[in-house]
């Protein structure tokens, strides 16, 4: 275990299972969508417009569990100095920041034909906001810094403040009154004995879980690059590079 | 089944600007992260090899340290 914590050996690593966890992510997300869109049935309230539920809800709680990921990171980092951790960190910010401005998007377009609005300024919907901003703000930070140690720091200490916003996202629906829907899984305890059909809740799961092997695919080609980039004056990188550069037929 | 033709999925019961609109937007959101990504790494690569070609010409210039270092 410990031989992958070498920015080298995790380059290997991550190369090999990269095209296994990006065809998982794809056949979870047809499996998904079929059951989603094809099998399940329509809501007795909502109709179809439901079925955006079957994206919404795994991308904002990937919001979410990305956010955690890395503020944890580049906790890790800046207490153990180990640089992976940091690498984890500054490649999370891009997804989260996407997954997010989706969780947004969608639920937008979930909240026209629901609640009559595409936005209110409520607790779950302005605490989303302020996740998608400290994602930017953490990106615009460590690229407004030059020096990668104290860019990692800077981020890392950002990314802590920050995470007093995502039990914020998690309650606001129990603490303040709100458009949004109480969560309907909500535990582990709901998924035994949940509260909606299985029929909706199988294809939400199976969206969930293609949504999370996604993220991990992603993250991981984000750190190949990310480590290539700081380990570029190291001997294995050059080799890396040159065994390039004779590929494509320059002359050394 | 819950669809009785093509025409009634594509509608998605009177939703479907929402729903495709929802599920276009996903799509493409998924797909920036992984050309993203992966142009990422490809752009620092060749980067690299384009600091390896300089340090390999014949003079190097105070222009060229200064961007390898």
């Amino acid at each position: 275990m410990y031989k992958y914590a070498s920015p080298k050996n995790f380059y290997a690593l991550a190369g090999r299972l990269i095209p296994w966890l990006g065809t998982i992510t794809l056949l979870l997300f047809v499996f998904g969508l079929y059951l989603g869109l094809y099998v399940a049935p329509p809501d007795y309230q909502q109709g179809d417009s439901y079925r955006i539920m079957f994206i919404h809800v795994p991308a904002a709680w990937m919001s979410m569990f990305v956010y955690v990921m890395m503020a944890g990171a580049g906790l890790v980092g800046l207490v153990w100095n180990i640089k992976l951790a940091d690498m984890l960190a500054t490649a999370s910010a891009p997804i989260g920041a996407s997954l997010t401005l989706m969780a947004l998007v969608t639920g937008s377009l979930w909240g026209k034909p629901t609640w009559g609005t595409y936005w209110v300024w409520d607790a779950r919907l302005t605490s989303e906001l302020l996740l998608f901003f400290l994602y930017m703000g953490f990106m615009a930070l460590q690229a407004a810094i030059d020096d990668p140690r104290r860019s990692a720091r800077a981020g890392a200490v950002l990314a802590l403040v920050g995470v007093v916003d995502i039990p914020i996202i998690h309650f606001s629906v129990v603490w303040w009154n709100t458009l949004h829907q109480p969560a309907s899984i909500g535990s582990l305890g709901r998924i035994v004995s949940p509260t909606i059909y299985p029929s909706m809740l199988h294809p939400l799961l199976i969206m969930s879980i293609a949504f999370f092997v996604f993220y991990f695919t992603v993250v991981l080609i984000r750190m190949r690059g990310e480590i290539l980039a700081r380990e570029r004056h190291t001997g294995w990188v050059t080799q890396i590079v040159r065994s390039g550069m004779e590929a494509q037929g320059a002359r050394p | 089944m819950t669809w009785n033709s093509w025409h009634a999925f594509f509608a998605m019961g009177g939703y479907a600007d929402y729903v495709w609109g929802a599920y276009g937007f996903a799509t493409l959101v998924l797909f920036w992260n992984v050309v993203s990504a992966v142009r990422k790494r490809k752009a620092v690569l060749k980067m690299l090899r384009e600091l390896a070609l300089a340090d390999q010409a014949p003079k190097e210039t105070g222009a060229q340290r200064y961007v390898s270092e």
